[in-house]
């Protein structure tokens, strides 16, 4: 299958404009230097998070991969997270290839849903939709934050969008967990670990997910995510 | 009996028995059911952050005094206050016979429940590095050579099983009363030991993040290992007996 083929392929099934090829994976490099969300996210946790943990799960996941079923050196990562959420034999740990892969995922997600000078309020296509689902931008705010604060131990929140239902939802999700595997395409993701926020907030997650929403996410990524999930085959993004 | 008078005079006369109850004087089962009524909680049902047993710098250079504050005052206690809070709800709700409402709060009550009752036992089995040595005769390590020849071995299962958790999780060394023997256990979160698997806690360790972050940053294994030197013996050896 030519390159070409394998992304566009990837971006229609999955709707998301962060593409992974199959394994070996590569560590992606954070989309800014490590002190550009400072205050907000130090230099230190950025370090730690992107080649410490993130780092971690992307060599595990290629030494699971590696010795694994020939089948999973040919899946993108999110075709690895669905095979094994549906049930499907790959030969290896599946738990640990699921969470590891995962982690992967979601990871370079999260890098991208923030940006230096990010925050405030979404614009253009996403922020109509987000007005008809939701009411409102605060309402949005209301129900990611409650995700965000709500769950309990380790996990994520996310915007995503449901294809079944076409409309945008709010989801959490626990450990490595990833709404692909509930069939809700994601726009943004937010990392509730306390490792994404010890260092600069200790146990207060609610500083880091008010400091998250106002001075980080990055509306303009989850806007292409959404027409890359809205778009048909040709590529034409449908009227919703 | 006005609440006030409860607080005042009768808990804190509670406490200090419970300290004597709890004793090697009285016979196991006796002392186990005082020990029961005069449990953390007292009477109306309120939890309360329990002091810990040495100062936050005690634990040094294993676990840094930093870390001992946050987690006491922070983590220990918002457990404790929103655990309260559920079970003000509970009561709200059995007083109505709302069922429903009785089911819905479980999560919280497990949670936050859990995460009281886990700190509690973690702050004693913690102690000064040095200060407590691992027995060298007596049930405590008859119990572990039994099941895994040696204490090393056990601390070696026990660390992997540890640093193994993904995610939110605490490492329990546990006595099996059906069995007789002792086992080593992970719990996800904040799920109590003897609730959810019926083996009694004897040692645990906390390796939720916020257990090491700042210490030890994602380095969990290097924690794990340091941790072993300030774990008191002595107390959970007591905790083995009392429950045989």
């Amino acid at each position: 299958m030519n390159p070409h083929r394998l992304i566009v392929s990837a971006v229609v099934a999955t709707g998301s404009s962060v593409v992974t090829y199959a394994a070996p994976f590569e560590l992606p490099s954070l989309p800014y230097g490590y002190d550009a969300l400072e205050p907000f996210i130090g230099k230190t946790t950025l370090l730690t998070h992107h080649l410490k943990h993130h780092a971690k799960y992307v060599a595990t996941a290629n030494t699971l991969i590696e010795s694994g079923s020939a089948l999973l050196k040919n899946l993108s990562q999110e075709q690895i997270m669905t095979a094994v959420s549906s049930g499907v034999e790959l030969h290896t740990e599946n738990v640990g290839l699921f969470n590891n892969v995962a982690q992967s995922w979601n990871h370079n997600f999260y890098w991208h849903s923030m940006k230096p000078g990010g925050g405030g309020k979404p614009r253009g296509l996403l922020a109509d939709k987000i007005e008809k689902d939701f009411g409102s931008y605060d309402k949005l705010m209301g129900e990611i934050e409650k995700a965000a604060m709500t769950t309990f131990g380790s996990g994520w929140a996310w915007l995503g969008f449901d294809k079944k239902s076409q409309k945008l939802v709010v989801t959490k999700t626990t450990g490595a967990g990833n709404p692909l595997t509930d069939g809700i395409t994601p726009m943004l993701t937010i990392d509730v670990w306390e490792h994404a926020y010890y260092l600069d907030y200790q146990e207060r997650r609610q500083n880091y997910v008010n400091a998250f929403f106002a001075e980080l996410v990055n509306w303009d990524f989850a806007e292409s995510n959404f027409i890359a999930a809205t778009a048909n085959d040709t590529g034409e993004t449908e009227e919703l | 009996m006005t609440t006030a008078a409860t607080k005042s005079i009768i808990a804190p006369a509670l406490r200090a028995a419970s300290v004597h109850v709890r004793s090697s004087v009285l016979p196991a089962s006796i002392s186990k059911s005082c020990a029961a009524h005069l449990s953390s909680v007292p009477p109306g049902g309120k939890a309360t952050l329990p002091d810990l047993p040495y100062d936050y710098a005690a634990l040094s250079p294993v676990i840094s005094a930093e870390t001992m504050e946050l987690h006491h005052t922070k983590h220990h206690n918002a457990y404790v206050t929103n655990l309260n809070i559920a079970l003000e709800k509970l009561d709200s709700a059995v007083s109505a016979g709302d069922v429903s409402s009785i089911i819905g709060l479980q999560g919280a009550l497990k949670f936050n429940g859990g995460g009281h009752l886990n700190h509690a036992l973690f702050w004693e089995n913690l102690c000064a590095k040095g200060s407590v040595a691992f027995p060298t005769s007596g049930p405590l390590k008859d119990c572990i050579a039994a099941r895994f020849g040696d204490v090393d071995n056990m601390k070696k299962e026990m660390s992997a099983l540890c640093v193994g958790v993904q995610g939110s999780g605490w490492g329990w060394l546990g006595y099996d009363a059906k069995t007789g023997r002792i086992e080593i256990r992970t719990c996800p979160n904040q799920d109590p030991l003897e609730a959810t698997t019926g083996l009694v806690p004897l040692l645990g360790i906390d390796v939720w993040e916020h257990a090491y972050y700042v210490d030890y940053r994602n380095v969990r294994p290097n924690y794990v290992n340091a941790i072993w030197d300030v774990i008191n013996w002595t107390k959970v050896e007591e905790r083995l007996v009392a429950a045989k």
